[in-house]
């Protein structure tokens, strides 16, 4: 009967484990190492499950977010207009793949589907800021701005 | 109709109160079990359904697709591995639509799997391989690979992350079978690996290297790590005395991989065919597993005087102790002191074997011949030079047959003795039950001064995950209990009532040393034969207890004294780390 109790709570708690994440990411930004640690032993988990789950969904960071989040827009317009180009600068000139940050903590980089400024294509968004027409010899000092603002 | 044994034996009573169902498979009716999945049904009626992620005891994944069927009433085709059997089903197994289906299935997993088959461990033994052949497939689909480095980062296991074909076996066996999930799925789609937490690979993970996941993997993607290499560098050097010792499992384990009967006892034929390949002596690690009862037994017995600490748990595997030391941190004091019996006989070897032979203590060198892949990492982690390189049952397979040597040829050969005359020691360590059996004759003896009445111990033999006994010791009331099987560890403990025992012993591979994670590949491993075999091999010794072995009574006249002396415990024994926090992140 003991044991049967036990079952059921574990179960109980698992199904509550992606809400536990979110509530994690919510508070820190990403899911830092010794939370999923954490949350695994709460769960009854082991660590590397929980990192399943955590690894699954685009929605969970595990490493924390850049200063800036630069989305990139690769909407119809956009592409037409060589959205790649643009990504292709960025990547280089930051040392990322779109869904990684920059190694000082600066920038995190994402690929959007259509940011509706098909006028401006192709355009980028930093943080709140709108950047349209954006000319690969641009970028720099677009991304320099940033930089200065800290 | 056709009525298959399963049947035939519930129908004499034999089995008793098992469900049956009729099922018409490719036009032939059978009468198999029902509550049981239709690919467990079609296999009970003799037909052959090729799967790679399905495997008997784990929980199915359904993720190969290669088990598909005709199934009347179904739209598509269905995974025969998920689907409940149900009466009045008519399937189909050999259609053109089930062969095609199921080599595009195979053609698909191959366009994503490296094609350097001569430089694969398990090159001619992989299912993959096998069933790729079988289903003629051609070279139809080519797209984006899978490209990751190999994970060298365990002293026991390798993995190769790009042969991987996501089936599951291992994750389940990891999680299920042993309790220690420390490999899931990572990631998603195309990117979807095999993983640990945190780290670089399973080295830095809470894997406890029983290897359980090399025996269930159907290609090259999780295997031993292969140490051959040493062996044969140190048989080249002039300068290194070269001997090998060999696990009681080993022995029976090798007849089928040489054409014979399965469970046939090698030992002598092993012991010719090592000296062949030029190992200058080779010894019985059941020596030193006789060594581990006394200096165990002993222990046992001080403990019995001293009112505790109960219960007194086994150490000889090394599976066991990581986790106990990781999972178990507070209780690290019921562990016994003992090195494990390959330590044991390494110590040994290393210093009182040298001193009276022609060896150093450096030029000695200790191969030992494990079913395990734990053992690898013992050695490295644990031994201080006791031994020097451990290879698994397949290892030494492969290492025969690089050879040209088929043992099933050779005259078999006795041991060499370590001290005073050759002589043939129990072997029942290989199974789940034999370290109790022994550890219990020999304490019986150690306070009684009498022999225990019970001669073949009943109670702790067989293949059950959890058995216990009592034995009633000059009037004290001796509560055993010998488990094996990670998961069935947990359980044991999660339960209460395991401080009421005075000696537990722990196997972590479900069955013992004889179903290790080294041992040769087989979803059928003949588990039972092989018991019996070592049982047997028990049986016809002169003598059968670890206190009566003239080697043993020599080493410690000798030289040790008793056991659990000063130099008993200096050579023979160990201590324990708290590992709880090892592998959380900072």
């Amino acid at each position: 009967m003991g044991v049967q109790t036990e079952v059921v709570s574990a179960t109980e708690k698992r199904s509550t484990l992606i809400a536990r994440l979110h509530e994690v990411q919510e508070r820190e930004g990403y899911l830092p190492a010794v939370e999923i640690a954490a949350i695994a032993k709460e769960m009854g988990m082991s660590a590397a499950q929980v990192m399943g789950v955590a690894t699954f969904y685009n929605h969970f960071r595990l490493r924390p977010p850049g200063k800036h989040s630069i989305k990139v827009c690769d909407g119809t317009a956009c592409h037409v207009k060589g959205s790649n180009k643009l990504l292709d600068r960025i990547e280089a000139e930051l040392n990322i793949q779109p869904g990684e940050s920059t190694e000082d903590g600066m920038f995190t980089l994402h690929v959007v589907a259509c940011l509706g400024a098909c006028s401006m294509a192709p355009a980028m968004v930093i943080d709140d800021d709108v950047h349209g027409r954006v000319s690969p010899r641009q970028l720099k000092r677009i991304l320099n701005s940033y930089r200065r603002r800290q | 109709m056709a009525v298959t044994n399963t049947a035939a034996l519930a129908a004499n009573g034999q089995i008793k109160s098992r469900k049956l169902v009729n099922i018409t498979v490719d036009g032939h009716e059978y009468q198999v079990g029902a509550d049981q999945t239709l690919l467990e049904g079609l296999r009970e009626a003799g037909i052959k359904v090729p799967t790679l992620c399905n495997w008997q005891g784990l929980h199915p994944a359904g993720a190969c697709r290669v088990c598909v069927v005709e199934l009347e009433g179904a739209r598509t085709l269905v995974a025969s591995c998920t689907q409940p059997i149900v009466d009045g089903m008519v399937v189909r197994t050999q259609t053109p639509r089930v062969r095609l289906a199921r080599k595009i299935n195979l053609e698909l997993q191959l366009a994503n799997h490296p094609e350097d088959c001569f430089y694969c461990q398990r090159n001619n033994n992989c299912e993959l391989q096998t069933l790729a052949a079988e289903y003629g497939v051609e070279r139809r689909y080519r797209g984006k690979r899978k490209q990751a480095l190999n994970d060298v980062t365990s002293y026991a296991l390798m993995r190769d992350p790009e042969k991987c074909i996501l089936c599951q076996r291992c994750v389940t066996t990891c999680a299920d079978v042993q309790a220690v999930a420390c490999i899931t799925p990572l990631k998603r789609g195309f990117d979807t690996t095999i993983g640990v937490a945190f780290g670089e690979g399973i080295g830095d993970s809470e894997c406890v290297n029983c290897g359980q996941c090399t025996k269930v993997c159907p290609t090259g993607a999780l295997v031993e790590r292969d140490d051959l290499a040493k062996v044969y560098t140190a048989l080249a050097d002039p300068t290194k005395y070269v001997v090998a010792q060999i696990a009681p499992a080993v022995r029976v384990s090798l007849a089928q991989e040489f054409g014979m009967s399965p469970g046939a006892d090698f030992t002598g034929k092993l012991v010719a065919g090592l000296k062949l390949v030029g190992f200058t002596k080779v010894f019985d690690t059941n020596y030193a597993a006789d060594l581990t009862i006394m200096e165990e037994a002993a222990e046992l017995v001080g403990r019995v005087k001293n009112n505790g600490p109960f219960p007194l748990v086994t150490s000889c595997c090394p599976a066991w102790i990581k986790f106990a030391e990781q999972y178990y941190p507070d209780h690290l004091e019921n562990l016994s002191s003992c090195k494990s019996p390959q330590m044991m006989m390494g110590a040994v070897l290393h210093s009182e074997y040298a001193k009276k032979t022609e060896a150093t203590r450096d030029g000695t060198f200790v191969v030992s011949m494990m079913p395990c892949t734990a053992k690898k990492w013992e050695m490295n982690k644990v031994s201080e030079g006791d031994v020097d390189v451990v290879l698994t049952t397949r290892e030494l397979v492969r290492m025969l047959k690089r050879e040209q040597i088929n043992l099933a040829e050779l005259e078999p050969v006795s041991f060499d003795p370590v001290f005073g005359a050759s002589t043939w020691a129990p072997a029942i360590f290989g199974v789940s039950g034999g370290v109790a059996e022994a550890a219990i004759r020999t304490a019986y003896q150690m306070v009684t001064g009498e022999e225990l009445p019970v001669p073949d111990f009943t109670p702790v033999r067989g293949l059950e995950g959890v058995k216990t006994t009592v034995v009633d010791v000059n009037g004290v009331q001796l509560r055993s209990a010998v488990i094996s099987g990670l998961q069935n560890v947990r359980d044991f403990f999660a339960q209460g009532g395991w401080e009421d025992y005075h000696f537990i012993e722990v196997m972590a591979c479900p069955g013992g040393c004889i179903n290790g994670g080294g041992q040769p590949y087989s979803e059928h491993w003949p588990l039972r034969r092989l018991m019996e075999s070592l049982y047997g091999i028990d049986k016809n010794m002169s003598w059968r207890r670890s206190h009566e072995n003239p080697e043993i009574v020599d080493l410690y006249e000798q030289y040790l004294g008793a056991p659990n002396s000063e130099k008993a415990h200096h050579l023979l024994h160990r201590s324990y780390v708290d590992r709880s926090m090892d592998y959380l992140p900072q």
